[in-house]
C-alpha cells in the first residue's frame, strides 16, 4: 500500500490518475446535489418557527463546514509539502484555496440572506460572523501571497507558512458560539448527543454536505491538473504527453 | 545566547537613533490619524468618548503595520540578514531581538503618546490607564505577528500592500480585545477577562511567531 501512495505523490503519475477521478466525483456531486436539493426544498417539512426561510440552512451550513474543513486540509497539505518537500502537496494546497474562499463567501452571503428575515439585519458583528470574515481574508491573503511570488517553490513554501499561522482561526470559528454569547445560534448537530432536528432535515443536510465534498474534490483535482501542467510545463513527461495527444 | 539577543537589540536601537526621522514619522502618523477622526465625525464629546478606544487602537494598528516594512528590508538590502542566518545562534532568537527593538522603536512611543491623545477625546483617568495598559500588552503582539508578514513578503514587488493583506486579519483579535477592554472598563464592567486573553495572546505570540518568522525568512532569502 505504502508503495502506491508514494507512486502517486509524483505529479507525472498523479496527473492521469486525477484525470480519471474527476468525472466520477463530478458525477457524484451532481447526483447528490440534485437529490439533496429535492430533499431540502420539497421533502423537508416547514420549520414551525422560521417558516420556509430556514431552507437557506441546507446550503449555508454545508458551505460553512466546507470553508473550515478546506482550510484545515489546505494547511495539512502545506505541512506535508514543507516536511517531505513534495511538489504535489503544495500544488494541492494552492488548488484548494479558491474553492475554500468560494465556500466562505457563500457561507457569509447566505448567512446575510438568512439573517435579514430572522434577525432583522444583514450583518451583525458577532464572534462567529467576524471570525468567518477573517477566514475569507486569510484565504485571500494566501492566494495573494502565492500569486505575487514568481518562483513557484518559494511561493508554495511561503504560502504554507501563512496557511499554518492562519490555522489558529479555525478553532476560534468553531467554538465561537460556545465561548461567546452570540446572536448566531449554537450547534444543532452534535456527535455526542441526539440531534435536535428531524431526521429528514438531517438527511437532506448530510446529502448536501457530501455533494459539496464531491464538488470540492472534483474542482480541486481539475485545478491541480492545471497547476501541474503550468509548473511542470518544461519536463519531459508533459512534452511526451502533448506529443501523444497531437499524434493520436 | 542572551548576549546575542541583547546585541541585536542594541544594534537595531543604535541604527534607529542614528536615523531618528523614521521613528518620528511613525509616531506622527499615529498622531495625525487619531486627530483626523474628530475633524471627520464632528467634535461631539460623547461621540468622541465612545469612539476613542477604537480609533486609538486602529491608528496604533496601522502605525505598527506601516513600520513593518523596515523590519527586515534594510538588513536584506545590505546583506546583513544573510550573515544573521549563518550565525550559530538560532535564527528565531535573533528575530525575537529584532522584534523587541522594533517594538521599542515603533510600539513604545505610541503607548506613551496614547494618554495625551486620549485626553483630546475627553477620556477620564481610569480609562486612560486601561488604554495604556492594553496598548502596552497589545502592541508587542502586533510587532510579533507583523514580523511573520514582513518576513514572508521580503523582497517582493508588491510587498507593502501585500503585508497589510496578510497581517491585518491576524491583528483583528488583538484589536477586538484591546478596544473591548477599554470599552468594558468605561462601561463599568471588569476588563480582567479581556486583559487575560491579551496576555495569553502575548505569551503565545512570543513563543510561536519568532519561529514562524524565522522559517519565513529562510524561505525568503534562499
Amino acid at each position: 500500500m505504502a508503495i502506491n501512495v508514494f507512486k502517486f505523490s509524483s505529479p507525472a503519475t498523479f496527473y492521469p490518475l486525477a484525470g480519471k477521478m474527476v468525472p466520477w466525483f463530478a458525477f457524484v456531486a451532481v447526483v447528490l446535489m440534485v437529490v439533496g436539493l429535492y430533499l431540502s426544498l420539497v421533502v423537508a417539512p416547514t420549520d414551525y418557527k422560521q417558516g420556509e426561510g430556514y431552507r437557506i440552512m441546507f446550503i449555508h451550513v454545508p458551505a460553512a463546514w466546507m470553508s473550515m474543513l478546506i482550510y484545515v486540509v489546505m494547511a495539512g497539505w502545506a505541512v506535508v509539502g514543507m516536511v517531505f518537500n513534495t511538489r504535489l502537496s503544495s500544488m494541492m494546497a494552492s488548488a484548494l484555496a479558491p474553492t475554500g474562499a468560494m465556500f466562505t463567501f457563500i457561507a457569509l452571503w447566505t448567512g446575510a440572506l438568512w439573517g435579514k428575515p430572522m434577525w432583522g439585519a444583514w450583518w451583525v458583528w458577532d464572534a462567529r460572523l467576524t471570525s468567518e470574515l477573517i477566514l475569507l481574508f486569510l484565504y485571500i491573503g494566501f492566494m495573494a501571497l502565492e500569486s505575487s511570488i514568481d518562483d513557484p517553490r518559494r511561493a508554495s513554501r511561503a504560502g504554507g507558512v501563512l496557511a499554518l499561522v492562519g490555522v489558529v482561526n479555525i478553532p476560534i470559528i468553531y467554538y465561537s458560539v460556545q465561548w461567546w454569547n452570540t446572536l448566531h445560534q449554537g450547534a444543532t448537530i452534535k456527535a455526542s448527543s441526539e440531534s435536535s432536528m428531524t431526521d429528514i432535515m438531517l438527511l437532506a443536510l448530510l446529502v448536501m454536505t457530501f455533494a459539496c465534498w464531491a464538488y470540492t474534490i472534483a474542482v480541486a483535482l481539475t485545478r491541480v491538473r492545471r497547476i501541474i501542467l503550468e509548473r511542470e510545463g518544461n519536463t519531459r513527461w508533459v512534452g511526451d504527453m502533448l506529443e501523444d495527444k497531437s499524434n493520436g | 545566547m542572551l548576549s546575542a539577543l541583547f546585541c541585536i537589540i542594541q544594534r537595531d536601537l543604535t541604527l534607529a537613533m542614528r536615523n531618528r526621522s523614521d521613528v518620528l514619522t511613525n509616531l506622527f502618523f499615529f498622531i495625525i490619524v487619531v486627530s483626523l477622526f474628530p475633524l471627520g465625525v464632528g467634535p461631539d464629546p460623547e461621540l468622541l468618548q465612545a469612539m476613542a478606544s477604537g480609533v486609538l487602537w486602529v491608528a496604533a494598528l496601522l502605525a505598527s503595520m506601516l513600520s513593518l516594512s523596515g523590519l527586515f528590508a534594510d538588513d536584506h538590502a545590505d546583506g546583513t540578514l544573510e550573515q544573521l542566518v549563518m550565525t550559530p545562534q538560532p535564527l528565531a532568537l535573533l528575530v525575537l531581538g529584532k522584534v523587541c527593538a522594533h517594538w521599542l522603536i515603533s510600539g513604545l512611543p505610541l503607548v506613551l503618546m496614547a494618554p495625551l491623545l486620549g485626553l483630546q477625546y475627553g477620556l477620564s483617568g481610569d480609562i486612560l490607564v486601561m488604554l495604556v495598559l492594553t496598548l502596552l500588552v497589545g502592541t508587542p503582539v502586533l510587532s510579533l505577528i507583523g514580523a511573520i508578514g514582513a518576513a514572508l513578503t521580503l523582497g517582493l514587488r508588491s510587498g507593502g500592500v501585500l503585508v497589510s493583506l496578510l497581517v491585518l486579519p491576524l491583528y483583528i483579535p488583538v484589536l477586538i480585545f484591546g478596544a473591548g477592554a477599554v470599552e468594558a472598563s468605561a462601561a463599568g464592567l471588569g476588563a480582567e477577562g479581556h486583559l487575560s486573553l491579551m496576555g495569553a495572546m502575548l505569551v503565545a505570540a512570543l513563543l510561536l511567531s519568532p519561529l514562524a518568522a524565522a522559517a519565513a525568512l529562510r524561505i525568503s532569502i534562499e
